[in-house]
């Protein structure tokens, strides 16, 4: 194989450097290189969704950016949220709302919703059925995903205001 | 406070105990675990639908660095026995499926060889390197023509590819058929379905050399049938083996039955000594997990001028695939819906034959609904279309029908019985959400502005929770129906409570936690669930047929309850008071009326540690296991309705509203139960209009992405009102009914009634699923040709 490269990726505010094959995915870096196991592959093909992180402020699927792709940057995680004792306001509004059941898409789907919120603030349903429709959930119907991103607009942009107002 | 007053948590939204860890990417998926020293398997898979195989030369695989071992069907054949599902059904003729294949290939994506590398990455790149000699032989993908005597056959020693055949008769269909006035029918298709749950299959054996102990951490609804199945085909003793289905991520299904990659992992973790890892991808997934449906149904519907019906008869033939899944049978689905076609309706004269065929492509398995969902399709089509010529309303049509609540219990037209279940209650209760004559009203409107507006209804009855009187598949020889639970107190007063089922998103450990504390008398907060382990059962199987809440929430009930009696014993020796007069609640024991209470902990900490100070008949542990059996099962049934519109331009359908009315019995979680009809309905849904797994005539797959494989996203999902009713207590322990299918039960046939519906002035009737844009389109220029 390809020689192997040096990178350097912030994750969750850690800098972490390592030695990795350039074909190596971003998510099997997260996975494999760090441990954090919280990111799921579901297609490894940029359909599904399951994979999303955030990458220098942008949603990204870890399936379809090479680790060497994400050198010298800032990734986002699930792990990077909340935590079991202190759930982000999102990961609450999934808890309240009954928006996730096996819980293989969440990671994703929040990641995404993360994304949308951060970019649109207030989301009407119909714009949040948009905006997750790169990601799949087969467990849920979508139903409590919705109502859940839409509480966690409404939560996160009472607790901080927007940077532009 | 009166017992009966007190707050309970069964029937309460309890939120979910699951959700913290798994919302904070701290789930334990097959694939998250990763002990050292492991290594990964890929597999070759065959790119053939029937091929020999002639030679398999794995020399440039081996040579590459990283590759730890590289196998074929034939180095490990002493390794394990094929798995081979039998049946007691007549006219079944097993087809062994083997761990790797041997001689030859039955279908595109059946494994060839294996490769163990120190990642899956190099593991991939090796199976490249593997070539294969194929000589590929004769196949025929069609299931009527693979069922002709001439046509190729795929397993010579079952010496036809008709691999089970059965009949169900009541009265005398042909007769009444016959003399029936009115008579409806249609040849009906409900296409092939992947299960697609989005964590693909995983699968991690670990083999502890010095103890000879196997442990397998599996993407599996079924550890218990997984562990007994390993130890025959292993040859190891039970207590050697123990298989763990910590979180999964989705089933439905399909991570019902054992894979060849299950037992692959474990034959090479017991070879190499060393953690063996298998995760499937994409393209694997819809190459060899089991697939649904695939059945071809001529039913004709005889009626009476007022609607009555009088005979029902259909010929089934079930497509189902190249291998007889273990342990349900290639039998499990298309039998299923010869069982279930008659519906929740009264039947006097019925007569359904089945023949399944087999075909070179992935075996057909267990899915959400199994065999209902095209039930539902062709009786619900039927009933529909009866109703049309005779200008009776649906709903009327439906509830003459329906068998009525002084008829239960009701035996089927295949033999089913029916127990009172609240199929009139459900019909009146969507009707009344939907302002019925006003939509239809509004419906009118929409047509003279030439829009194409439907809508659709769909009644179902399902028998759930079922015992071990009747196997969960025709003729299986696995014990289903009972479930066991053990709850043990620890000296800190915290409630261990052991099941054999295996949640895979139902949300069960927060259910059953609510069953248990409430029986027990103590906090939710105080009860961990324990699941998805065989480590602490003798026999179970999992979570599948919609049994989970009936089996274990029974079980749990009776443990809490024998488990209860012995704190209360406890606890009146050491207040000195009548058992009668004490009250367990909120992890108290109280004397009833007084101020004097102890709690569970002072309780527990006064049997273990002071055990010499309880007199000798309360010198036992806080502990207790039982079994519930409940005998024959319980019915659970719903009526959906759909609204939906055609766009005219792209015939693109959209679901405008989606009501579900359900009797599920004693609802232990209303928030629960409204997610899994929410996610049920939307698999229908798709199952209706976009999913449809494509082979062409040979057998090769042309739909192996979710690129080709539609899956429906949150725009193509309406927000659904889900009305639960509660017609009458079942005699399952708690009143509890199954639920966890029937969203996807309803779904296709309510979504097909209503496309038909919004096409009425072109006489169009929906008898293909998926009725994708394609489909649409083509038949209604074939109508508009007949103009």
């Amino acid at each position: 194989m390809s020689g192997k490269r040096r990178v350097a990726v912030t994750v969750n505010g850690t800098r972490h450097e390592r030695e990795i094959e350039p074909r190596l995915l971003l998510g099997d870096f997260l996975r494999s290189e760090l441990d954090l196991t919280g990111t799921h592959f579901g297609c490894e093909h940029g359909i599904c969704g399951a994979c999303t992180v955030i990458l220098n402020g942008d949603s990204v699927r870890a399936c379809l950016v090479f680790a060497v792709q994400a050198d010298g940057g800032e990734v986002l995680t699930v792990e990077g949220l909340g935590s079991v004792e202190a759930l982000h306001p999102l990961q609450q509004a999934f808890h309240e709302h009954h928006g996730l059941q096996c819980g293989y898409c969440t990671p994703g789907m929040l990641m995404t919703a993360l994304d949308l919120i951060r970019k649109h603030g207030r989301l009407t349903e119909a714009a949040v059925r948009a905006g997750i429709s790169g990601n799949l959930c087969r467990c849920t119907g979508y139903q409590n995903i919705v109502a859940a991103i839409c509480a966690a607009a409404e939560a996160m942009q009472s607790e901080e205001p927007a940077g532009d107002a | 406070m009166r017992e009966e007053l007190r707050p309970k948590l069964v029937g309460a939204r309890v939120k979910r105990v699951e959700d913290p860890r798994l919302l904070t990417g701290q789930g334990s998926f097959a694939d998250d675990y990763r002990p050292a020293g492991m290594v990964h398997v890929a597999l070759l898979r065959s790119s053939y639908p029937h091929a020999r195989l002639l030679r398999i030369d794995t020399a440039a695989a081996r040579s590459l660095a990283g590759v730890v071992a590289v196998f074929t069907g034939d180095e490990l054949a002493e390794a394990a026995r094929p798995m081979v599902a039998t049946s007691k059904m007549k006219d079944y003729r097993a087809t062994p499926m083997p761990m790797l294949a041997r001689g030859k290939v039955r279908y595109v994506g059946e494994p060839v060889a294996a490769v163990v590398a120190a990642s899956r990455y190099l593991a991939e790149d090796a199976a490249r390197r593997i070539a294969v000699d194929y000589a590929p032989l004769p196949a025929e993908s069609d299931p009527l023509r693979a069922a002709e005597a001439s046509a190729p056959l795929l397993h010579e020693e079952a010496r036809s590819n008709v691999v089970l055949s059965r009949e169900f008769a009541r009265g005398d269909a042909a007769a009444a058929m016959a003399a029936a006035p009115l008579r409806v029918g249609a040849r009906f298709r409900f296409r092939r379905k992947a299960v697609l749950a989005l964590e693909n299959r995983c699968y991690l054996a670990e083999y502890h050399r010095g103890r000879r102990e196997l442990t397998l951490y599996s993407a599996t609804q079924v550890p218990g049938i997984v562990r007994d199945a390993l130890a025959e085909l292993m040859d190891m003793p039970e207590h050697l083996i123990r298989v763990v289905a910590a979180d999964v991520g989705g089933g439905f299904g399909g991570k019902a039955s054992l894979y060849p990659e299950e037992l692959l992992v474990a034959v090479l973790a017991r070879r190499l000594g060393r953690p063996v890892k298998y995760t499937s991808d994409r393209l694997e997934d819809l190459l060899s997990t089991s697939q649904a449906f695939d059945e071809i149904v001529d039913a004709e519907l005889g009626v009476a001028a007022d609607g009555t019906i009088a005979a029902l008869t259909a010929e089934v033939v079930g497509d189902v695939g190249a291998y007889s899944i273990y342990p349900w049978t290639a039998a499990l689905e298309p039998v299923q819906v010869v069982s279930f076609l008659p519906g929740p309706y009264r039947m006097p004269n019925y007569r359904g034959r089945v023949r399944g065929i087999a075909t070179p492509k992935a075996p057909l398995g267990p899915y959400r609904g199994v065999g209902r969902p095209v039930a539902a399709f062709v009786m619900e089509r039927l009933i529909d279309m009866a109703a049309r010529r005779l200008g009776i309303d649906p709903v009327a049509m439906r509830r003459r029908n329906f068998v009525a609540a002084e008829e239960f219990p009701y035996r089927t037209g295949s033999g089913i019985i029916w127990d009172r279940a609240g199929f009139t209650e459900c019909l009146t209760a969507v009707r009344d959400a939907l302002d019925y004559d006003g939509l239809r009203r509004r419906q009118e409107e929409a047509r003279a502005a030439g829009r194409w507006v439907g809508i659709g209804f769909a009644s179902y009855a399902e028998l759930t929770g079922i015992g071990s009187k009747i196997p969960a598949a025709p003729g299986m020889p696995v014990n289903t129906g009972t479930e066991t639970a053990t709850l043990r107190i620890d000296p800190s007063g915290s409630v261990t409570a052991i099941f054999g089922i295996a949640s895979h998103g139902q949300g069960l450990e927060t259910t059953l936690a609510q069953v248990v504390a409430d029986e027990l008398g103590v906090r939710l907060e105080d009860v961990r669930i324990v699941q998805g382990d065989t480590a602490g059962r003798a026999y179970t199987t999992g979570t599948y047929a919609s049994r989970s809440a009936v089996l274990a929430g029974g079980a749990g009930k009776l443990a809490a309850a024998a488990l209860r009696e012995k704190v209360l014993r406890a606890a009146a020796h050491l207040l000195e008071a009548h058992i009668d007069d004490l009250v367990a609640e909120g992890s108290r024991v109280a004397i009833r009326g007084t101020d004097r209470s102890l709690s569970f902990r002072e309780i527990a900490r006064s049997v273990y540690l002071q055990f010499g100070r309880m007199p000798p008949e309360l010198q036992e542990e806080l502990e207790a296991t039982k079994l519930y059996d409940p005998q024959f099962g319980t019915t659970s049934s719903a009526t959906h309705a759909a609204v939906v519109e055609i766009d005219p331009e792209t015939f693109g359908v959209r679901v405008l509203r989606y009501v579900v009315a359900e009797d599920c019995g004693r609802v232990i979680n209303p928030m629960i139960v409204d997610g899994q009809v929410h996610g049920g309905v939307a698999q229908g849904i798709g199952a209706a209009l976009l999913e449809e797994v494509v082979y062409d005539g040979e057998g090769q797959l042309l739909s192996g992405s979710l690129m080709d494989y539609l899956v429906p996203s949150a725009v193509e999902i309406p927000p659904m009102e889900v009305i639960h009713i509660e017609a009458e207590s079942p005699t399952t322990l708690g009143g509890f009914r199954g639920m966890g299918e029937g969203g996807t039960i309803g779904a296709p046939a309510a979504i097909a009634n209503a496309v038909t519906d919004a096409l009425a002035p072109l006489g169009i009737e929906v008898t293909e699923l998926p009725v994708t844009p394609e489909r649409l389109y083509r038949l209604v220029e074939a109508a508009r040709g007949k103009e």
